[in-house]
């Protein structure tokens, strides 16, 4: 693997080496190395391109990387993951795709993620994505995220675009069963001409059910953003969806949340506020012997941590 | 050194002409605590920005140790040793106390020397440096958080706008003691605007703003 590949897993994954304990790492639209262990196993799909990650009931303190590069200009692909989680299964799953593209053509790389998540099973998922390159191509990534929550079992998404993805559409749809929990946690950057869309859908069904979506984005230069999640709560449960933007230059951001509730004890809050940084932050970190420039960056970096 | 020579500060309002600030000269010395009080609107907050640099005067001058620094950037000021705490706190999102402490500083600032700042405006390291400066701290916290940039600071010249509000009582005593401290630090200067009578009677001089003005010299009865 050269060198822009590997710096490309470091931004991604924080891989530095080969990960321990179960991994997949694909890179130009191909499997390049792979582990299974004893309690997660990692097999490709037969009739389309992807693997099933099936996780044994009872798995504790284990790890899964399924991180995916792209150094080759022009190449499209749309891959499909679907995980199992096991009962009482406690796991991390780091993903996440990086594009480098120096020539004419557009990569593209559509992950669909499915994620079915047995009764008692606890997922912490992280997934980012990152583009580089100077070619005229354009890096895009649409993922598409479905989780289904088995009875009082929980996941921790957190989603993160650093920067440098010309477009992308990311779908999220999550159906939650009695006492289940998700968190979403979205942080975005867009600049240049960049469009991001994120379209949230949760369905709250069963009772004491609980989803808390926080979205941070900061939109730069030309760049446009629509943010747009529903939060549907058909039981006793708990929705909480917050969507907080900082726009800069030219940049177009849209919120779109929605809660509905059909149920008397659902108890839905959403939240969404656009602006521009304050200028008494900048002025404050100013006092502090920051540059306009400097202050800037800080605050930026620091919303989207 | 501080000296501020005739300065003015005027806005519009409407067809009309309001001065602020009118014709202040003050000159305030290395090692001295001065505080600055007077009524709501007679301009104190006005002259503490526009030391700071967040104001420009429309006239007159500011020197500092010898210099004409009425054209100066805040950020120039700042490196100059000018720090200025906030009457309002500002809020980061995302922001950690540590953080904000450290860019204050100028440096990342180790556990040890976080305490030092932090135990000064009475709070406890490990409670509150992976703390976010947002609306999840009190209009206190945030206060003494804000106060506790501008001890990282170092600086030669401590400008406090009403540094006691948000303060409740209990903390408000230490905070005095505080500020007598600082009085013990060579080459530095400490501008105190405030309502409170301890405070003010802990300053070497005091000087009181009415209308814009600086009415006479003003000495408190001790």
């Amino acid at each position: 693997m050269d060198k822009i590949r590997q710096d490309m897993l470091v931004k991604i994954a924080e891989l530095h080496e080969i990960p321990s304990g179960a991994y997949n790492i694909r890179a130009d639209g191909e499997t390049y190395s792979r582990n299974s262990t004893e309690n997660i196993e990692i097999i490709t799909k037969k009739d389309k391109q992807g693997i099933d990650i099936i996780i044994k009931p009872g798995t504790k303190n284990e790890s899964v990387h399924i991180p995916v590069i792209i150094g080759q200009s022009g190449l499209e692909e749309v891959v499909y993951n679907d995980f199992y989680v096991g009962k009482d299964a406690n796991v991390v799953i780091i993903a996440g795709c990086g594009i480098h593209n120096c020539g004419g053509g557009n990569s593209r790389h559509d992950g669909v993620h499915r994620f079915f998540i047995d009764e008692g099973a606890k997922v912490k998922y992280v997934e980012k994505h990152y583009g580089e390159g100077d070619g005229r191509g354009k890096r895009i990534m649409n993922p598409q995220t479905i989780v289904e929550l088995g009875k009082k079992s929980e996941i921790e998404m957190e989603m993160v675009q650093i920067e440098g993805v010309d477009s992308t559409d990311r779908v999220t749809r999550a159906e939650l069963s009695e006492g289940a929990k998700l968190v979403i946690t979205e942080r975005l950057l867009t600049h240049e001409n960049q469009y991001a869309r994120t379209d949230i859908d949760v369905k709250l069904n069963g009772r004491d059910s609980s989803a808390n979506i926080i979205s941070r984005s900061v939109a730069k230069g030309s760049s446009e953003q629509l943010f747009i999640s529903k939060i549907e709560g058909n039981n006793k449960c708990k929705g909480h969806s917050e969507c907080d933007a900082i726009i800069m230059d030219n940049a177009v951001v849209k919120a779109l949340p929605e809660v509905d509730a059909n149920s008397v004890d659902a108890e839905l809050v959403h939240e969404a506020a656009i602006g521009k940084i304050a200028g008494e932050q900048i002025i404050k970190l100013m006092t502090l012997g920051l540059t306009e420039e400097e202050a800037e960056k800080e605050i930026v970096n620091g919303f989207l941590r | 050194m501080l000296e501020l020579k005739n300065l003015s500060y005027t806005i519009n309002e409407g067809e009309n002409e309001k001065k602020i600030l009118d014709n202040i000269s003050l000159t305030i010395g290395d090692n001295e605590f001065v505080a600055i009080t007077g009524p709501n609107g007679s301009g104190k907050s006005t002259l503490a920005k526009i030391i700071a640099g967040i104001i420009n005067p429309t006239e007159g001058n500011i020197f500092f140790e010898g210099s004409d620094i009425t054209k100066a950037s805040i950020t120039d000021r700042a490196k100059m040793g000018i720090s200025y705490a906030f009457q309002q706190p500002v809020h980061f999102k995302g922001i950690k106390v540590r953080e904000l402490i450290s860019l204050a500083a100028g440096t990342k600032l180790k556990v040890a020397q976080l305490r030092e700042y932090l135990s000064r405006v009475g709070l406890d390291v490990n409670q509150y440096m992976n703390r976010q400066v947002d609306s999840t701290l009190s209009g206190g916290e945030l206060k003494r958080i804000e106060l506790a940039t501008i001890f990282a600071r170092n600086g030669k010249i401590l400008l406090f706008d009403e540094p006691e509000a948000g303060i409740d009582l209990w903390s408000f005593q230490s905070l005095i003691q505080t500020f007598e401290k600082l009085k013990e630090k060579e080459n530095c200067c400490v501008i105190i605007i405030s309502h409170q009578e301890k405070i003010i009677n802990a300053a070497d001089r005091v000087i009181l703003l009415s209308e814009g003005r600086i009415d006479k010299p003003y000495v408190m009865e001790r």
